[in-house]
Parts: structure tokens; C-alpha cells; sequence
């Protein structure tokens, strides 16, 4: 296949624990690590290794948000990637949006193949791969584990809740990750040279004539229920004693 | 009024569990009336199960050669062709509600809402982000239809005393041949279910190897329960994926949960914060899962797992 989409998230790195803003108004991003989103690290390295393979000829990332998330680009390129796409939305978008967005440039770049991470760790949606999928009429393969090109299927294997199922799909077609695809590669310093020069494009969402699909209105955050730090005790009998307390035995 | 539709799931001969928690959420929603859509190849019995759940007043039956097996592209049209007049779609936010109720949402033209662990009012709902570490209460546009997940964990299943009518339909919907199902590998076990166990042994890195797991089975099945596995434990190999219990594994709710050899990282943590009991053992005192545990005990779990085991059983 001639080109393979893989969408770049920037979110807050996975190490951060996240905090509430005391007065709910959203959680506390100032200052914080910013990273590719996990997964999306990892549909990049499987795009990278079809390429690799010689299935594939160009690997573009591409990157919708505010002009900081160039930084996740450049790691992309880094990475191997052959060029970047930076989507200026001034912010984040919604999944939807997001959708539609992924669909115009798909048309743009005559786009066969568009690897995404399953969900952001950052609003844990798990939306956006099975609306481009819907919205450009093609299969979707979400939370894939394996992946192989047989002609223009795809053959993949999905995690589900009951184990493991292999489906085909027929290109073009939208791919969703799983942690256990692949394991990233590291990206080495002289790759970060190599990166600084190769092509990447800025287009502004009013230039690509999406409309924006109405959001979902977030009024107030707040920290998750703590548990109470219970009881520790020192051995089997007291263990099953304190479970008997509780009926729990 | 709202009107909600909720989508069953099911294996293609069983109700899931799933859907009377989806029923749950449902109900939860003030003046609803609520029906449940079955989308199956020989689904009838499986339609009787879902009329039998309390607050369900329709459940409508496609029976279809085309929905033997669960594909999003291939039932998300037909969805879609039935949610005329519904002011909610409702569906379990398990891998098989994950991949299909986006895709109907976006054919319907709105944002979803992902993993609903409180109804508020008809359009406003809580949920959780980054892993859980926050939660956030949403309000849907009052203009368009509401798509959601459930997360099920967040809900207790309606009772099964209801007799609703069972009503055939064959919604019109052209069925895509692009995405073609090919074979389930589905781990095979006679322990309890992991989503619905009463009690869950859980084990991660500290169990050491896929030999070493033997320890947590013996010990579930002295005490009955399902058997679950931190993300480090799947990744090294030690069991199989359907086991793993977490932020982007299976979130569940036993009365009683035995983290064995698990440091607790909060992606872990998310996944089972609604249990009754959290009960630890680990070598590390330090280990953060004994911030969270009602019970904890520091040391070998290789000799506190068969000791506990060999008490439980006799």
C-alpha cells in the first residue's frame, strides 16, 4: 500500500498522577510531563514495521490540537516516521470532531490504512478509530494484537473480554491498538537530527471545512472516592479471622 | 419521555450479564420507557432471556445469518435503523459495547459518552477520566440523541421477574461483507466468571512465572472464585489477556478481592475500586496497593497463598 495514517495524541504522560484543581474546574496540567499517548506510540511502531516490511511506502503521523503537540510530531519523526501533519485546532477536540477531521485527511492523502491507539489515557474515550471507521463506510479492527497483510486484507487478532478473536478486513480499513501489539522502539539521538528536517505541515482547522460536531459540556470534576487504608495483620489466622469478622468466609 | 435502547449482548446462545447492569443504568433514568434490542442468528431463546429482566417493556428481536457473530460494522447500521424515535442507546461498555456504540454514534451524528458510572438527570452523567484519577460530570445536548456506554462495575443487575413481549424485526440496513469474522479463542475455564465472581484471586509480577500462577488457581478454587491477573502478570506472559483486571483490562466489582503479588500501580487500582473487601499480600510493604487493601499482609506469598489455601479448604 502507498500511505498509512497514524494519529499522535499529546497527553499527559502515564507516570503523572493526576490531580483534581481544588476548585473542579478540570484536573491540574500546568507544568506537567506532556507525551504521545501510549497506545498511539504503539500504532506507530506497527506502522513503522509494515513500512519496514516493504507493505507499505510512507508512514504520516498526524497530530490535532494546539501547536505545542509539534513536540509529539518531531518525536514521531524521530521515530521514523517520514513526515508530519499538525491539525492547529487551538486545543483538543472532540472525538467526533476529531473523526471528521481524520476522515478529510484521509481523502487528502489517499490514506489506505490508518493505525490509531485504541483510547487516549488522558479522557479514556475510546471513540475516535471506530467513528472514522463509520464515517468513511470501511472496517474497523479494534484493540488489535497482531496484524498481517495478506494482499489487500488485513488479518487481525483482537483482544476481547473472552479472549482472543481474528477477524479479516478488506482495505482501506482503520486499526485500533492494544498494549500488547508491539514494544515501541527508542528513539536515538542522532534520529532527533534527522528529525528537525523532514517535512511538517501546519493546517489549520478552518482550512479543512470540518465541521465541528457538538460537544459533550464537562460542568465539574472532582477526585475519585479514597478508599480508607485498612488493617494489616500478621498472619494466615489472623487473615482468615478478620475475613469471618466480615462474613466474608 | 425518554426512550432508551438498551443492546443486549450476548455469546450467541447466553445473555450476558452485561445487559441487566446496562438495564440498571437504564432504569436510572427518570420516566423511562426502555426496550432491548437482540441482534443474533437464532436468537430467540436469547430473547426471552432479556424479557424476563425487570423494567425492559419491548425487547425486538433481528435475527439475522449475518449477526452470528458480534461484528460493529455489521450491526452498527442496523442499530441505527432502529434507533428512530429513542432519546438514549445504551450499551455495556465491555470490548463488545467499546467496539460497536461509537460506531453508532457516529452514524447518528453525536459524541458518545464513554463508561457512565452515575445517571444524574436524563442528559447529565458521571464518568471517569485519566484512569480514574478524576471524575467528570457531562451534559449531553438536549437536541440530539444520547449514545453511552456503561460501566458495569458501577451498577447492580435488575431482577428477572418480567415477562415483556419478544417482537421480530428486520431493520433496513445494508450489511457490509468488508469485515468477515473468522474464529473465537476463547480461554476455557470451569471457574467463575472473572466480570461477575463474588470473590477474585488476582496475580501479578511477584507470582513470578506461568508455573508459579498454579498457587492462585488452587487458592481460588479452594474458596470458589474467578481468577484475575495485573497487566505485568499478562504481559509476561504468565496467563492469557482475558484475564488482565484494569484501567484497559476487565473492571470489576467483587464483594471480596485477593491482590496476590500485585504492587498496585493505579491503572490496576482503577479497574477494581468498586470491590467490598481489598484484601493484599505482598513482600513489599511499601507496595501502593496497600494504601487501597481493608486487609494487608507483608510477606512470601509463596508460603501465605498454599497456607491460606490449605486453611480456606479444610
Amino acid at each position: 500500500m502507498e500511505r498509512i495514517l497514524v494519529g499522535l495524541k499529546r497527553v499527559v504522560d502515564y507516570n503523572v498522577r493526576v490531580r483534581v484543581r481544588s476548585d473542579g474546574s478540570g484536573v491540574e496540567t500546568d507544568g506537567v510531563k506532556m507525551s504521545i499517548n501510549p497506545f498511539d506510540e504503539i500504532a506507530l511502531e506497527e506502522a513503522l514495521r509494515i513500512r519496514e516490511r516493504g507493505e507499505a511506502d510512507e508512514v504520516v503521523v498526524v497530530s490535532i490540537g494546539g501547536k505545542e503537540s509539534e513536540q509529539q510530531l518531531r518525536t514521531g519523526l524521530a521515530m521514523g516516521a517520514d513526515r508530519a501533519i499538525l491539525v492547529d485546532a487551538g486545543g483538543r477536540v472532540n472525538p467526533l470532531t476529531g473523526a471528521r477531521i481524520f476522515l478529510e485527511l484521509v481523502n487528502r492523502e489517499a490514506a489506505e490504512l490508518v493505525i490509531l491507539g485504541k483510547q487516549a489515557i488522558d479522557d479514556d474515550n475510546n471513540q475516535t478509530g471506530q467513528m472514522l471507521a463509520a464515517l468513511w463506510g470501511r472496517p474497523q479492527a479494534t484493540s488489535a494484537s497482531k496484524i498481517e497483510l495478506s494482499g489487500s486484507t488485513l488479518k487481525v487478532t483482537r483482544e476481547v473480554d473472552v479472549g482472543l478473536e481474528m477477524i479479516d478486513v478488506d482495505l482501506p480499513a482503520v486499526v485500533t491498538v492494544d498494549l500488547r501489539l508491539n514494544e515501541p522502539r527508542y528513539v536515538k539521538l542522532p534520529d532527533i537530527m534527522k528529525a528537525k528536517k523532514k517535512p511538517l505541515d501546519q493546517i489549520a482547522i478552518a482550512d479543512l471545512g470540518v465541521e465541528s460536531a457538538a460537544a459533550m459540556t464537562e460542568l465539574t470534576f472532582e477526585p475519585p472516592e479514597q478508599r480508607q487504608k485498612g488493617v494489616i495483620v500478621d498472619d494466615v489466622a489472623e487473615l482468615v479471622a478478620a475475613l469471618k469478622e466480615k462474613g466474608l468466609m | 419521555m425518554p426512550r432508551v435502547l438498551v443492546i443486549a449482548e450476548h455469546d450467541g446462545t447466553t445473555l450476558n450479564p452485561s445487559t441487566a447492569k446496562c438495564l440498571a443504568c437504564a432504569a436510572e433514568i427518570p420516566d423511562a420507557e426502555i426496550d432491548v434490542a437482540v441482534f443474533a442468528d437464532g436468537g430467540a431463546e436469547i430473547a426471552t432471556s432479556a424479557a424476563q429482566l425487570e423494567s425492559v417493556a419491548k425487547v425486538m428481536l433481528a435475527d439475522n445469518p449475518a449477526n452470528q457473530y458480534p461484528l460493529a460494522a455489521v450491526i452498527a447500521p442496523q442499530l441505527v435503523a432502529l434507533a428512530d424515535g429513542y432519546t438514549h442507546l445504551l450499551g455495556p461498555s465491555t470490548t463488545f459495547g467499546k467496539d460497536l456504540m461509537p460506531r453508532a454514534a457516529a452514524l447518528l451524528g453525536v459524541n458518545q459518552i464513554s463508561d457512565v458510572m452515575a445517571v444524574l438527570e436524563s442528559h447529565k452523567f458521571k464518568r471517569p477520566i485519566y484512569a480514574g484519577n478524576a471524575i467528570v460530570t457531562i451534559e449531553a445536548p438536549a437536541d440530539s440523541p444520547v449514545v453511552a456506554t456503561v460501566r458495569t462495575a458501577s451498577f447492580h443487575s435488575v431482577g428477572a421477574g418480567n415477562s415483556a413481549t419478544v417482537e421480530q424485526v428486520s431493520p433496513a440496513a445494508e450489511i457490509p461483507d468488508h469485515t468477515r469474522f473468522v474464529e473465537l479463542q476463547a480461554g476455557k475455564s470451569d471457574r467463575p466468571d472473572l466480570q461477575t465472581a463474588a470473590t477474585v484471586v488476582s496475580g501479578g509480577r511477584g507470582v513470578g512465572s506461568s508455573e508459579n500462577f498454579d498457587i492462585i488457581f488452587k487458592l481460588a478454587d479452594a474458596l470458589g472464585a474467578g481468577v484475575g491477573a495485573s497487566r505485568a502478570a499478562v504481559d509476561a506472559g504468565y496467563v492469557p489477556n482475558e484475564m488482565q483486571v484494569g484501567q484497559t483490562g476487565k473492571i470489576i466489582a467483587p464483594q471480596l478481592y485477593i491482590a496476590v503479588g500485585i504492587s498496585g500501580a493505579i491503572q490496576h487500582l482503577t479497574g477494581i475500586k468498586d470491590a467490598g473487601t481489598i484484601v493484599a499480600i505482598n513482600k513489599d510493604e511499601d507496595a501502593p496497593i496497600f494504601e487501597v487493601a481493608d486487609i494487608g499482609i507483608i510477606g512470601d506469598l509463596f508460603q501465605i497463598v498454599p497456607e491460606l489455601q490449605e486453611t480456606v479448604g479444610s
